[in-house]
């Protein structure tokens, strides 16, 4: 009986030797991975936000609290409130534009959700950067906004738009617009609809329906949307970089000219620190605004 | 609302989201160095393109390191699923959240963050430290995409090959894998796709000895970049429409078969 099968005597004689090996080394791998190159350089980063650094050596073993200190210098207080502010005002536009996209999409027939949700993520796979650049020939003062709207009778004069901070939050609203239909959608899709209708015969109108029912019970993806959109809204330094122009700067460019030009690493560790502080906040709050059930559906 | 109100809402969003796609391929035809007026249709940008060693170049850098940190990516991250799928070990919780910070934490802090470790250790930036770098930000995009479909197996597959004689190295080869198909060759085309467009991680994370087309684009957008670029964008976008399209028409089919 055990020699007939070679692969079932080796597994009766060293079951654990061979089994364990699979796992050890499925378990070793993804693990010393990312400990390497995910955990210890967050770790260093926040080791590096109390260290002192030089244009010749970027970071050097002396422990200081100054970088934390100089966050508070009125330039930098700027950066930060214009930063949040924008993000805040993209996740607000972004969440307004999405919602009825979102709507509109769940209640599409099976087969049409898939195909417009790949119409929707093929913009993804065209280079994000020459999309944002291309925003200026629609936005400069000769372009082809100023163009229609000045035909259409809107405006008189031609509105300045590049280079200004509603030129960044165009572009932010256009890279991270995806990002809130997402987890909208994903939640709209498994709403029941059948609920409105219950509603309905108990003689609620309208606007109550959408505010008592349809708006608390997609509560998890419009925060899960707000946090995808509001970090990169503040750290894609690209966006500012191409239409923003200098006065638009934000805590993404910040942090980046303090890596490669200003070469203050400890200060450039420290803002990213802050900004990690702020991730973990809205992370707790999505936490305690959910339940793991919705968590789960949404992931 | 009404259904015309709805429609016209959903096709303005969509001509939005593609006006400055359609830019990109109408400029790629523009008989003009910078200019952004029109000055005419003509083909040459797109044969310019294909004489361009520069271009061509950091292309096929982008290329390799897409396919290779795809690839990697799609390994570990794959085995990583698995193992945190089937087994319960010590730093298990710790695994999911470094994945989940992973997914969630601002490509900048990532950025920087190996910046500092590569410069901690010395190390050089160029084709390895990106490639490392790129890898790493796509494992957990596969394992979540992996773990999603090993949750919704029937986990008894497994236990009953386990009871038949499987060892374990046998049920991830000829049960896990094979009924993992789809997620893998998804995951390997979403680590595909994001290391061939990232701008941000690699922006730190690569010296000048290794560059690659977003960061090439990226040096180019303050002086202008050349209609070259449009017509290489252009090429991707109708390699990508095709791509997608055909995939949704074999989706379909076998749907329809199923069903």
């Amino acid at each position: 009986m055990y020699g007939s099968n070679g692969r079932l005597v080796g597994r009766l004689y060293c079951p654990m030797k061979r089994d364990g090996f699979f796992r050890q080394c499925s378990i070793v791998i993804i693990f010393a991975w990312l400990l390497f190159f995910a955990l210890l350089p967050f770790i260093l980063v926040l080791a590096g936000s109390f260290l002192t650094g030089s244009e010749h050596e970027f970071l050097s073993w002396h422990f200081t609290l100054q970088n934390y200190a100089d966050l508070f210098q009125l330039l930098y207080l700027r950066i930060f409130l214009r930063s949040f502010y924008l993000a805040g005002i993209t996740a607000i536009i972004c969440l307004i534009l999405a919602y009825p996209f979102a709507y509109i999409m769940s209640r599409f027939s099976e087969s049409a959700r898939l195909f417009w949700m790949l119409i929707l993520i093929i913009p993804f796979w065209t280079n994000s950067l020459m999309r944002i650049y291309s925003i200026i020939i629609v936005i400069r003062v000769k372009g082809w906004l100023n163009g229609f709207l000045l035909w259409a009778g809107l405006i008189h004069q031609p509105l300045h738009l590049m280079y200004t901070q509603t030129a960044s939050l165009i572009g932010l609203v256009y890279t991270l617009l995806p990002f809130m239909i997402l987890p909208l959608y994903a939640n709209l899709e498994k709403f029941n609809w059948t609920l409105l209708d219950a509603a309905r015969d108990l003689g609620a109108k309208q606007l109550r329906r959408l505010f008592k029912i349809v708006i608390p019970l997609t509560l998890p993806g419009i925060i899960a949307g707000m946090l995808l959109v509001l970090l990169p809204a503040m750290t894609i330094f690209y966006v500012p970089d191409i239409l923003g122009g200098a006065k638009s700067l934000l805590l993404g460019n910040l942090i980046k000219n303090q890596f490669i030009e200003a070469y203050n690493w400890p200060l450039g560790c420290a803002v990213s620190v802050m900004l990690t502080i702020v991730m973990v906040l809205m992370i707790a709050f999505y936490w305690k605004m959910t339940t793991p059930k919705e968590r789960r559906e949404l992931m | 609302m009404s259904r015309f109100l709805k429609l016209s809402y959903f096709t303005l969003v969509f001509i939005f989201l593609y006006l400055p796609i359609f830019i990109i391929i109408v400029y790629s035809f523009n008989n003009a160095n910078f200019s952004a007026l029109w000055h005419g249709a003509t083909w040459k940008w797109y044969r310019l393109l294909f004489s361009d060693s520069a271009i061509l170049s950091v292309t096929g850098n982008s290329l390799v390191v897409g396919i290779l940190a795809a690839t990697f990516a799609t390994v570990i991250g794959t085995l990583g699923a698995v193992a945190l799928f089937k087994y319960h070990f010590f730093g298990r919780k710790l695994l999911h959240g470094l994945i989940f910070i992973l997914i969630i934490v601002p490509d900048l802090v990532f950025g920087i963050s190996l910046l500092v470790l590569y410069s901690t250790l010395h190390i050089h930036l160029g084709f390895w430290t990106l490639l490392l770098a790129h890898v790493t930000f796509c494992i957990p995009f596969v394992m979540v995409t992996v773990y999603a479909r090993l949750k919704d197996t029937n986990k008894h597959l497994f236990e009953a090959a386990r009871d038949l004689g499987a060892t374990e190295l046998t049920v991830f080869w000829r049960i896990i894998l094979p009924l993992m198909v789809p997620a893998i060759m998804s995951g390997w085309l979403l680590s595909f796709s994001l290391s061939l467009d990232d701008v941000i991680i690699s922006f730190f994370v690569t010296g000048p000895s290794f560059q690659i087309l977003p960061l090439y684009i990226y040096s180019l957008v303050h002086v202008g970049v050349t209609p070259e670029v449009n017509a290489l964008v252009s090429l991707t976008f109708v390699a990508t429409v095709t791509i997608v399209l055909t995939a949704y028409y074999f989706l379909r089919k076998q749907h329809a078969k199923m069903g």
